[in-house]
């Protein structure tokens, strides 16, 4: 199951390089989300995947009974689902500020604060 | 469960986070009242800063303080652990902070305060107490985010098409290079089945070595494009010459500081790997070195050019991060160099200002008309390309002792030709904007205050280094001999 998975997490990450290598901001941003999906996806695999009982204490024991799911990975895939989500809507938002700014989502024609033809410094002193 | 609650003067590691926390969400609460902003936000960040003083105080008596929150035992509960490159860093970036707050007050449009420029900035701060001072890679990761969020606030905040486009870029790219980390640190804890930094310098002992190095260039892939190292830089000198000059000062002090720092303290936390990954660092680090101040020859745009500066300065940086000699050197370093490019930014944004122009060929004739810019501009550029008794010298000779006495001749021999390129780049920038004719009139500058104020800090800590050096040693010490730090967090050496 964990080589599935990894296998799966493998072609989230390819198919997020892939669009986050495009010129056009709405591909780049999906491509984001596809990453986050995929190294959520990863966390939940390196904690291991097993078939065992919530992990809830028992009244007046110290320790889960038996075998049981490990629960930290669920907590840090859930706080970073929030920040990445957090992020997303920002992007997504600014994304499209740029858009009417500067009527371009293509990254080529967005050169306001790199100029394009950058003139030569002078060259004496 | 911790059988004891935490002391009450160990609540000083956490308190520069919440002391930002609290008066970011005091100061939305009090939006409507934009008088009492500025001076409320001033009043927190000298608490930060004395609270920071303190820390670095106890640390350099005592050694590293730590706590753990939720009287959960470490490694489980989430540990915040202080050393004394932490509290440095957490120190100079408080005071920049004060400076660029200082600078603010004079400068911010009533539009800027509206819209929460004052909130943002205490949470960038606290995102940035935060970095420097937790002991688990998890809640570092989410301190970048808090950090990466504020800060995109602060780029856009005047909405301009200009800052729309360098925030896109910078967004994308830096948003990208924190999933890159969460990847590294779920790799991490797959391997080593914990994140506590005191905790994993012991279980690294016991994993796959292979696997390990694979994990620890995935992470210095990340830190490397929050830093702006070499082949991943672009997005710098896109995006940190658009908002405001403060707010330039800040992030080009501050923020890529965080990725050098996150660099440094993760490869330390592994060292057989850092040697594994050793000339690949190293080759990066010299690329950047040269390759900032030749860029900053042949640029046009003031503030672009100060961010190549900028650049080069983390080439030697990371040095640190190849060698395990040049540590002190790099840590000491990284200190200074907070303030100094906070500075160069904040009196960069001066000579704009009264020039009306970004672009340097059209600027000149300041040197008749303002001594103290120009005063301020050649100590600063004496101060990065380390020129003695400036205080980027001192840890230049740290540095090159350190190099050559590990006998990594290369490094040395880069070190020495990125000072030189960093002097010509600064006095090629100081030529075209002072000594230049101008033909228009100048315009009046706002407040010189707080440039002064961090140029006077500079230049004071040039002419008296020890305590800068001695905190170094002691942090470069605790970095290479963790005992110290593992102890402080309550975990068997």
């Amino acid at each position: 199951m964990e080589a599935a998975l990894s296998l799966l997490v493998g072609l989230f990450v390819a198919s997020a390089i892939y669009l986050i290598l495009s010129r056009a901001l709405v591909r780049v941003l999906l491509g984001i989300v596809l990453l986050g999906n995929g190294v959520n996806l990863l966390i939940f695999v390196a904690g291991r995947l097993t078939r065992g009982a919530p992990p809830i204490v028992p009244k007046g024991a110290n320790v889960p009974a038996g075998a049981f799911a490990n629960p930290l990975p669920q907590a840090l895939i859930l706080t970073a689902i929030v920040i990445g989500f957090a992020l997303f809507a920002f992007l997504a938002v600014l994304a499209f500020r740029a858009y009417q700014a500067m009527d371009a989502d293509d990254t080529d024609h967005m050169r306001l604060a790199e100029p394009e033809a950058q003139p030569q410094p002078p060259l004496e002193y | 469960m911790a059988t004891h609650a935490t002391p009450l003067a160990d609540w000083l590691v956490i308190l520069p986070v919440l002391l930002c926390l609290g008066g970011g969400a005091l100061l939305l609460v009090l939006r409507r009242a934009p008088a009492w902003q500025p001076w409320l936000c001033l009043a927190i960040l000298f608490g930060v800063l004395a609270v920071d003083g303190l820390l670095l105080a106890r640390i350099l008596a005592s050694g590293p303080v730590s706590m753990t929150m939720g009287r959960w035992l470490p490694p489980f509960g989430i540990s915040f652990t202080a050393d004394a490159m932490g509290v440095l860093f957490a120190t100079m970036s408080a005071l920049v902070a004060v400076a660029v707050v200082l600078s603010l007050l004079g400068e911010a449009p009533e539009s800027a305060v509206r819209d929460g420029v004052y909130p943002l900035l205490l949470l960038l701060m606290a995102g940035v107490g935060g970095a420097f001072l937790t002991g688990d890679l998890f809640n570092l990761y989410v301190w970048f985010e808090v950090m990466l969020i504020a800060s995109f606030g602060l780029v856009v905040l005047a909405g301009n098409p200009l800052q729309l486009d360098a925030a896109v870029k910078y967004g994308i790219v830096n948003l990208v290079a924190t999933t890159l980390f969460l990847m590294a640190l779920g790799l991490l804890y797959g391997a080593l089945g914990t994140l506590n930094m005191a905790d994993i310098i012991g279980a690294a002992g016991k994993a796959d070595r292979l696997v390990l190095t694979v994990i620890a260039g995935l992470f210095a892939l990340a830190f490397a494009i929050k830093a702006a190292v070499f082949p991943v830089n672009a997005w710098l000198p896109a995006s940190y010459h658009t908002p405001p000059a403060p707010i330039s000062a800040l992030l080009g002090g501050v923020l890529t500081k965080v990725g050098v720092y996150a660099l440094l303290r993760v490869l330390a936390l592994l060292p057989t790997e850092r040697a594994m990954l050793s000339p690949a660092i190293t080759a990066v680090a010299i690329a950047t070195m040269l390759l900032g101040p030749l860029s900053a020859i042949a640029e046009t745009n003031l503030r672009r050019a100060v961010g190549f500066l900028l650049i080069g300065g983390i080439g030697i940086a990371i040095t640190g991060a190849a060698t395990a000699g040049a540590v002190p050197g790099a840590i000491v370093y990284v200190g200074q160099s907070i303030l100094v490019m906070a500075a160069l930014y904040l009196v960069a944004g001066l000579i704009e200002r009264a020039t009306g122009t970004t672009d340097t060929r059209e600027m000149g004739g300041l040197y008749a008309a303002s001594s103290r810019l120009s005063i301020m501009f050649f100590a600063l550029v004496l101060a990065i390309a380390g020129v003695p008794p400036f205080l980027g010298f001192w840890p230049k000779l740290l540095l090159l002792q350190g190099l050559i006495g590990a006998g990594d001749w290369l490094l040395a021999l880069s070190l020495l030709l990125s000072s030189l390129l960093t002097l010509i780049a600064g006095a090629r920038l100081w030529s075209f904007v002072f000594w230049h004719p101008r033909h228009a009139p100048l315009l009046r500058p706002p407040s010189y205050a707080p440039a002064i104020l961090l140029v006077g800090t500079v230049l004071l800590l040039g002419v008296a280094p020890n305590l800068l050096i001695g905190i170094g040693m002691v942090a470069a010490h605790d970095l290479a001999d963790p005992a110290r730090y593992v102890v402080a967090v309550g975990l068997a050496p």
